[in-house]
């Protein structure tokens, strides 16, 4: 039986598009708010990407911080992140769930405690943003045998060598992170340069889904339709501020956007 | 958990960079994995090469000044009347703070391998003011990261990071201190690490830049010993060496030549920023008792929540002003080797008043605290104790606080 990631690629696949890869932040602006986004989000988006905030994110630009900070500072708790997860997936619409976070907030709440938590809540996969090859050996096979798919990341620095060894040890989905920036960036590497080097990932690990990061908004996303996946993070973000500071609703306005972005590459 | 001797401290680590299986490693972002990699060939070549070597004591020598002095204080040790008091004054090396020895050597390496931009960041300044004097000394183009508290209260080295051309980039996120200001030069460097050479300014972050610093400053140590030979013929019988700890660059470079000695023989002291007396922030994670957690690459103890999230910290000393330490302190502390305490506000400004009443010496306050412990326990200690502590940095920057706290008459008007 094919896990609901790979499920979910394959169903894109056969409507000839890349899967959308959605972000936000669990807790942005409220509990309730962030559950309402991902129930509103999963009419379009395929798999929804769902951070963990954490309040010395090295790897994320000002509009994840501020997603992130604006959750903490509301009191959102690791528990109320899983339970987020699960009152989503108990919607009738929900779709599979990746958590995506730094290492001290798992290592904290104890890997396997954790990793039984996101079980039972439903997580389907973890990207651990500060957790790279070979450091996350261990953890990535604790997350196989709890049917937890473990995403490697690969940049524009990863070099062949270590890019083949990262591929061998991944799972079912790759992370290709388009360019040397922190989350919210904006493109600063041409769409071509970046396809160049995502067919060369495809190449080396053809049966695995590889999605690209970084930079993808609802200007560039249309240049990568012939990929296996796009996420968009920090322009959804994004917008969650500028509705909260527009007094609108960031539910409408973030599923409005996400349902364009899926035009964009269908 | 055991400190092997006969190995440089630096090099104890395992494969992956652990000290004692659980301190330091590199929990960085993917794309960092190759510039780390390249540095940490480059350094490890370079540290064996004696032409390298060469090259960093030709400018320790005649552009830092070496030795920076050690002095007995002896007014002081007449006051308190127990162990004999000295200092090793290394706020006399060029720019007036130990943070010179890494920031040059992370410009030499930088230089080495062809980058034309170096990035750091700072708390107390010292860190940004330094690598600003050595990125101009090397021709290289800098850019510092600095909390937005920090510019404001440590005004002085922000005037001569500006000075030295440096750009100084002010950090607003979180507590808008050192931590917020290592995340964003980590961030920057992040986006930028095919064209620039990050210098981390304290022995913390990934395990490369912990030993590159620990290498760096141990330079005090390797002074420090010839001095006390030259002065007791010997390393004396019982020796005592403070050191304040923010990061922990200063101390681990105090205290690094001595490593090997029996601790009844040489001990280490740290002191460690206990904040205000009155709130429950600190900064002062292993006298405290903080649990291991990740911070800015590395495994450390931390303070942070039960979650997860690092806890904000509260000290009059913006160099000591930070949530984690170095793992090299965690793994000194775990082995037994050095022992830690803690220091408030109160204390370390009491300290200098003291010292500055007694000596021509001005610490600033970061070896403050540190006085203030070793002034307690001196009291206690037999006459033929050697008791040093580290002066790393001069009062001249805190001379805002100092005026504040104190009046008028403690800040002298250079």
């Amino acid at each position: 039986m094919l896990n609901p990631i790979s499920l979910a690629f394959r169903k894109a696949k056969n409507e000839e598009r890349p899967a959308l890869l959605t972000y936000t932040v669990a807790g942005d602006s409220s509990k309730k708010q962030s559950l309402d986004i991902l129930k509103a989000i999963s009419n379009y988006a395929d798999i929804l990407e769902v951070g963990i905030p954490h309040n010395t994110p090295v790897a994320d630009g000002g509009q994840i911080q501020t997603s992130a900070y604006r959750a903490i500072e509301n009191g959102i708790k690791m528990n109320d992140i899983f339970k987020i997860v699960s009152d989503f997936k108990k919607s009738k619409n929900s779709k599979p769930v990746i958590f995506m976070g730094y290492y001290n907030m798992i290592f904290q709440y104890g890997e396997n405690n954790f990793l039984n938590k996101c079980k039972k809540s439903g997580v389907n996969g973890l990207i651990v943003v500060d957790l790279p090859w070979p450091e996350n050996k261990i953890f990535s096979e604790k997350c196989k045998k709890n049917s937890i798919n473990f995403i490697q990341l690969l940049s524009p620095t990863t070099s062949n060598k270590r890019l083949k060894s990262i591929a061998k040890d991944s799972h079912d989905m790759i992370y290709y992170i388009s360019m040397l920036s922190t989350t919210g960036g904006k493109l600063k590497v041409s769409p071509k340069k970046i396809l160049a080097n995502y067919n060369k990932i495809k190449k080396i690990s053809p049966k695995k889904n590889c999605v690209i990061g970084f930079g993808i908004t609802e200007e560039t996303i249309s240049n990568f339709k012939k990929t296996d996946g796009l996420v968009v993070g920090s322009q959804i973000c994004k917008e969650i501020t500028r509705s909260l500071n527009n007094r609108q609703n960031p539910v409408i306005n973030v599923s409005k956007m996400v349902n364009k972005l899926k035009e964009k590459i269908s | 958990m055991k400190l092997k001797k006969g190995i440089p401290v630096i090099d104890q680590g395992d494969r992956l960079g652990f000290w004692g299986g659980k301190f330091g490693g590199n929990f960085v972002p993917e794309t960092l994995k190759k510039p780390i990699e390249d540095l940490e060939i480059q350094f490890n070549k370079l540290k064996n090469d004696k032409s390298f070597i060469k090259e960093r004591d030709r400018h320790f020598k005649n552009w830092i000044g070496t030795p920076t002095r050690f002095i007995k204080l002896n007014n002081l040790t007449n006051h308190i009347g127990g162990a004999q008091i000295w200092s090793k004054v290394v706020s006399d090396a060029n720019g007036g703070a130990h943070k010179i020895y890494n920031a040059t050597v992370h410009c030499l390496l930088a230089k080495r391998s062809g980058k034309k931009v170096i990035i750091g960041d700072t708390g107390a300044g010292y860190a940004g003011k330094m690598l600003s004097m050595a990125a101009k000394k090397f021709g290289l183009k800098c850019k510092i990261f600095m909390g937005a508290k920090d510019i404001k209260r440590q005004q002085p080295n922000v005037k001569a990071m500006k000075k030295n051309d440096a750009e100084v980039i002010p950090v607003y996120s979180g507590s808008q201190t050192l931590v917020d200001a290592v995340s964003e030069c980590m961030r920057f460097w992040v986006a930028n690490c095919d064209t620039t050479a990050m210098c981390v300014g304290s022995t913390v972050g990934p395990a490369i830049f912990v030993r590159i610093c620990g290498w760096s400053t141990s330079q005090i140590s390797r002074e420090l010993k010839v001095q006390l030979v030259n002065e007791f013929g010997e390393v004396p019988k019982k020796l005592k060496l403070y050191n304040c700890v923010g990061g922990g660059s200063s101390s681990f470079g105090f205290w690094n030549e001595f490593m090997d000695y029996n601790k009844k023989q040489v001990e280490f002291i740290g002191v460690e920023a206990g904040g205000p007396s009155k709130s429950k922030r600190h900064a002062a994670p292993l006298t405290y008792g903080s649990k291991i957690g990740i911070l800015h690459g590395a495994a450390q103890y931390v303070n942070q929540n039960s979650d997860g999230q690092i806890e904000e910290t509260e000290s009059i000393s913006a160099g000591l002003d930070y949530p984690g330490i170095s793992p090299l302190h965690c793994f000194l502390k775990d082995t037994k080797r050095a022992r830690y305490t803690a220091a408030s506000d109160e204390e370390a400004l009491k300290a200098y008043q003291i010292v500055t009443k007694y000596e021509d010496l001005r610490p600033s306050l970061e070896p403050s605290h540190a006085f203030s412990v070793a002034i307690k326990e001196a009291k206690k200690l037999s006459k033929d104790t050697i008791v040093i502590i580290n002066s790393c940095g001069d009062a001249y920057k805190d001379r805002g606080i100092l005026e504040k706290k104190l009046g008028k008459k403690y800040v002298k008007s250079n």
